[in-house]
């Protein structure tokens, strides 16, 4: 990953200036002939999709307009049948009594994405900036940084339950009696704590993606302008690794709103300091209220979609690549080079 | 970057922020290998070294009746076929996005993505009704395809980022020489992608490996179950015991092939994540 | 779009609807479970599955292999579930809902039989078919749904008071049997100086069932009740208020240790065999690892075990335990019984004990001379089960123990007041228990 090979790259064929104009401009691209291919090409992708997507959200929006009736009949047994009830699961959830709960919930969420996320965003981007500026031990550093990636999400809450147990080793090394697991803001921050070091170094090797593609030019030129080291970094670095940042932190976004394995296996089901919506969709799930469970998982959908269509629209996050702006050119290298790696984020600490 | 060397003061500085980098990366892990290394009596220790050391966690994970080994094998199968089938179907839908103009191509991307953020609870009660009426539980496939769901939308996005990669001019000079579309892909375009392939199989493998609440739902016979199934399924000496030891040591059974898989691949994995190193 | 595209897209959304629509009618269709009346025979013979959590001993294998080769046509699978038992009801519930026939005996824990019997998971049993007078009632009464019998009896479990018998002789105490005498006899004993920094006693007080048991025993060693009688709750009494507000001063006062309100069983269990606890509220699987001679324990030999204290006298316990049900969906219900009869046979409950170290359900083995020798517990266990009250059985108890465990945590970190977390527990409970 040393600078070498980038100079050798950005020799290679890819006109910024070209693509956009050469791919409407081929002959072989006709509307007609590359729409039907594309449709074929696409077909089993959608039609997979459509199965194991698409029916099963489709059904569950559809079962969160019914509800089970309450109350047993005189010989002691649950009446059976669905009930029609509309939107009134939805309401419900808004005003209902156990709106309070969906409330705290939506908080807490929100909250946990909000911290989480930026805390890797600063811890990420200082790990970049580490290993770009470092001379040795570079090998051995891209090898731990895989190792938060490669042990399985269960394991991982498992293990940092095991950590933040009240007799065990963050205790003692802190020399304090925290009760991590117990109702309170540090069941939050044990959370995430544990999100955190799982995916802060993929922030940080997105970042690093994208230091690297940054020209000496432009650091030469702000030397010779006189800019220090503080300078540099904000006004240099930072604007042009934004773009990758951008889409690494969309995904992480939208991993953190569904997160549910962490706080349920470390502290625990029902503890309002740390309940998130999929968290609640379990629970009404799991006492056999499908009705309402479907209604939290379509609106957690929701929101998730809104969240994404904020940053791709406002921050302007260049999910699809597909901006032409003059600048983009150096942009666009980096989104196109960081978005595998925000994908990889995504897989690796999404909720299943 | 800077071609400067770095002052000894900052190299120094260097030098400390890759071993706290290091060390940050490796503790928790350390602590997982420790504590699979003790005694099922002496899990509450909290000292650095197991003492004494034990390897009765590893014999527990290996013990007969739980058939870790069965388990093992049904995630290498199920994994890979995952991967395989996701390559196969997902190339195809990512080669489309990347690389060819039809209208509606950011409505099919935008639709792809949003796939992508799907709860996975919703996804399991219809699935298994579907199954259960198709007869399907107890099968590989009933765990295989639910797992596309993950894996599909993002292999197509990785794999279009690399195809987005190579320059535009690659198909229409090998159409000019005569060869079609189809042997374009299949002469050019793959062989130049198989990096960005490559990355976009072990990413998919490694995800697929991980998945935990699909094959709980869609298999309930032992001798089909997972290994993150299996792992959920110890029990400690009584039906109290956290078995956390097990489990840990189960942890770092499973965790190892990969760390040892990335390690091997790391260059290939870096560079295919940070494509501009690729070729 | 073009017209082919537009054609797949149109395929696939068709396809979902029309799976949609196919998968729509289920939710109408009557259950083929029983419609009150006596028990239908139940019929079926062949193979058959057993759902249950891993049986650590492997002495359920044992007896499946044995019921496998004398039955080679009716043949047993065991279906191992998740370790919590969270996880095992939701495997359950998901088998039940999709109807599949997959599980045939369940493995229910005892709080679960009314949620399983009035959603017609499992289906009624024929009472002449077991002689329930040899099994412990509190024990039967569990596996009762409305006086009819869903379950059999398998396991059982009581809660008991584990205490230091070497410190207590030291101080010349004899095991406390009221709350009063527990306090006075921790007193006496800190004044040791290898007790200086002992606490006096911890429970399960996590937000999770265990907290339920040990909140209802709380209520109940002070004469009050969760649900009366008749099935009604009634837990906003001045009884309630002094259990409840036993374990609060306990908090209060530092005689319950504050990271006590992490514990779940292995918690405390480690506490208590570390030396850190005098007394301990403990279920019986304790008694064996506390024993173990391998450096684990700390005080082996040197303790003992009682009833669980009350206000005025000996207090009750939370009644545990397993009991086995049949799946409505499944085949050869026949056989299942049969199985069923089987595994509670004495021979087989005796081999059981043996094996787990788990409270027996029938009457008989606590009176074996030859097991009392090997479990001296066995005499306490049996009086703690005998005297035990069940927890309240409620077809929503998924959402009953959640009501508990909130006013209880609430009180007992301080959160709310023992007068408010009752009076909202009270309220809960009406709207749950109709």
């Amino acid at each position: 990953m040393d600078r070498k090979e980038i100079v050798v790259t950005t020799t290679a064929p890819a006109p910024p200036a070209g693509p956009p104009k050469a791919r409407k401009q081929s002959p072989q691209m006709s509307p007609q002939g590359s729409g039907k291919l594309a449709a074929l090409l696409l077909s089993p992708t959608f039609v997979v999709l459509g199965l194991v997507i698409a029916y099963p959200l489709i059904s569950a929006m559809r079962e969160s307009l019914y509800r089970k009736p309450e109350g047993v009949d005189e010989s002691g047994f649950v009446q059976e049948g669905d009930i029609w009830v509309g939107i009134k699961n939805y309401t419900d959830i808004f005003k209902g009594d156990t709106a309070d709960r969906f409330w705290n919930a939506f908080g807490n969420t929100s909250l946990f994405t909000l911290t989480s996320v930026s805390i890797e965003i600063v811890i990420g981007v200082a790990m970049a900036l580490i290993m770009h500026h470092a001379m040795r031990g570079k090998g051995l550093v891209r090898a731990s940084i895989l190792v938060p990636w490669a042990i399985p999400t269960a394991v991982s809450a498992l293990l940092w339950k095991w950590i933040f147990q009240t007799d065990g080793i963050a205790n003692a090394i802190l020399n304090q009696q925290i009760l991590w697991t117990a109702e309170g803001q540090q069941a939050f921050w044990a959370v995430v704590i544990a999100d955190t070091w799982k995916t802060a170094p993929f922030i940080g090797l997105l970042t690093l993606a994208g230091l690297q593609i940054i020209s000496g030019e432009v650091y030469e030129a702000a030397k010779v302008d006189g800019a220090n080291a503080w300078r540099t970094f904000w006004q240099i670095t930072l604007p042009l690794v934004k773009p990758a940042l951008l889409v690494a932190v969309l995904f992480r976004v939208l991993d953190v709103l569904r997160m549910f394995d962490l706080p349920f296996v470390m502290i625990g089901e029902h503890k309002h300091s740390v309940e998130t919506l999929s968290m609640l969709a379990y629970d009404e799930a799991f006492n056999v209220r499908y009705g309402p469970a479907a209604a939290y998982a379509t609106l957690l959908f929701i929101y998730v979609v809104i969240v994404a269509l904020v940053f791709v629209k406002l921050l302007g996050a260049d999910v699809i690549g597909e901006a032409k702006a003059k600048k983009k050119a150096v942009k666009e290298r980096m989104v196109l080079t960081t978005l595998p790696a925000a994908v990889v984020i995504s897989s690796s600490g999404a909720v299943r | 970057m800077s071609t400067n060397k770095p002052a000894t003061g900052r190299r120094w500085l260097l030098h400390i922020g890759i071993a706290v980098i290091v060390i940050y990366c490796l503790i928790p892990f350390y602590w997982m290998v420790v504590s699979a290394l003790r005694r099922p009596n002496d899990q509450g220790s909290n000292s650095f070294l197991p003492n004494p050391v034990s390897l009765q966690n590893f014999s527990g994970v290996f013990s007969k009746d739980v058939g870790f080994w069965r388990s093992l094998l049904n995630s290498l199968v199920v994994a890979g076929v995952t991967t395989i089938l996701t390559l196969l179907i997902g190339t195809f839908a990512a080669y489309t996005i990347a690389r060819m103009d039809f209208r509606f191509k950011g409505v099919v991307a935008a639709v792809i993505i949003a796939m992508s953020m799907c709860p996975g609870i919703s996804l399991i009660v219809p699935l298994l009704k579907l199954f259960s009426s198709l007869g399907w539980i107890n099968t590989y496939q009933a765990m295989v395809l639910p797992s596309l769901s993950f894996a599909l939308p993002l292999a197509v996005w990785v794999l279009a980022t690399f195809f987005r990669q190579m320059p535009k001019e690659l198909e229409e000079a090998a159409m000019v020489d005569g060869m079609t579309r189809g042997q374009a892909f299949r002469k050019i375009i793959i062989p130049l992608a198989a990096p960005g392939m490559f990355t976009t199989a072990i990413i998919t493998f490694i995800a697929a490996w991980n998945e935990f609440i699909i094959a709980l739902s869609m298999v309930n016979e032992k001798s089909m179950q997972t290994a993150t199934v299996a792992i959920s399924k110890f029990t400690g000496i009584t039906g109290f015991d956290t078995p956390f030891g097990t489990q840990m040591a189960a942890g770092v059974v499973v965790t190892v092939p990969l760390i040892i898989a990335v390690l091997i691949f790391q260059r290939r994995i870096i560079a295919g994540l940070t494509a501009g190193g690729v070729k | 779009m073009t017209v082919r595209a537009r054609a797949w897209r149109g395929a696939v959304v068709l396809a979902a609807a029309a799976l949609l629509a196919a998968c729509g009618n289920d939710s109408g269709t009557p259950s083929s479970g029983n419609s009150g009346g006596g028990a239908p025979a139940l019929d079926g013979t062949g193979d058959f599955t057993f759902a249950t959590g891993k049986d650590t001993s492997n002495n359920m294998q044992k007896l499946a292999d044995k019921w496998n080769a004398d039955n080679p046509n009716e043949k047993v699978r065991i279906v191992e579930l998740p370790e919590s038992a969270d996880g095992q009801r939701q495997q359950m519930v998901q088998n039940a809902q999709v109807k599949s026939d997959a599980f045939t005996v369940l493995n229910l824990d005892v709080v679960w039989t009314a949620e399983f019997a009035a959603n017609k998971w499992v289906v009624e049993l024929p009472q002449d078919q077991f002689k329930l007078s040899e099994f412990l009632q509190p024990a039967v009464d569990t596996a009762k749904y409305r006086d009819k019998l869903y379950a059999v009896p398998v396991y059982s479990d009581g809660g008991m008071l584990y205490y230091r018998k070497d410190l207590l002789d030291k101080v010349g105490v004899q095991a406390p049997k009221t709350w009063a005498d527990l306090t006075a006899a921790c007193l006496k004993v800190k004044a040791l100086p290898e007790a200086a920094n002992m606490s006096c006693y911890a429970g399960q007080f996590e937000k999770y069932e265990g907290l339920t048991v040990n909140f209802a025993e709380a209520v109940q060693s002070a004469g009050g009740v969760i649900v009366n009688k008749d099935g009604k709750p009634d837990v906003n009494t001045a009884a309630a208020k002094t259990g409840l507000d036993t374990l609060v001063q306990g908090f209060k006062t530092g005689a319950i240790p504050q990271k006590a309100i992490t514990y779940k069983e292995e918690d405390g269990r480690r506490a208590f065999q570390a030396g850190e606890l005098l007394f301990h509220r403990q279920w019986p699987y304790a008694y064996a690892k506390a024993q173990q001679n391998d450096g684990s324990s700390q005080i082996v030999g040197k303790f003992d075990v009682a009833p669980l204290p009350g206000v005025t006298g000996p207090g009750s316990s939370s009644l545990g335990g397993h009991n086995f049900a049949i799946s409505a969906f499944a085949k050869n219900k026949a056989s299942a019984l049969k199985f069923i009869q089987f595994f509670t046979s004495e021979e087989n409950e005796r081999s059981n004990l043996l094996a787990t170290s788990q409270a027996p359900t029938r009457t008989s083995l606590y009176e074996d001379a030859q097991l009392i020798k090997q479990f001296p517990y066995l005499a306490t266990l049996k009086a703690s089960i005998l005297s035990a009250v069940p927890r309240p059985k409620a077809v929503k108890y998924g959402d009953v123990t959640a009501a508990i465990q909130e006013n209880a945590y609430g009180a007992l970190t301080g959160t709310k007041t023992t007068d408010a977390a009752l009076k909202d527990l009270q309220t809960k409970l009406e709207e749950l228990v109709k």
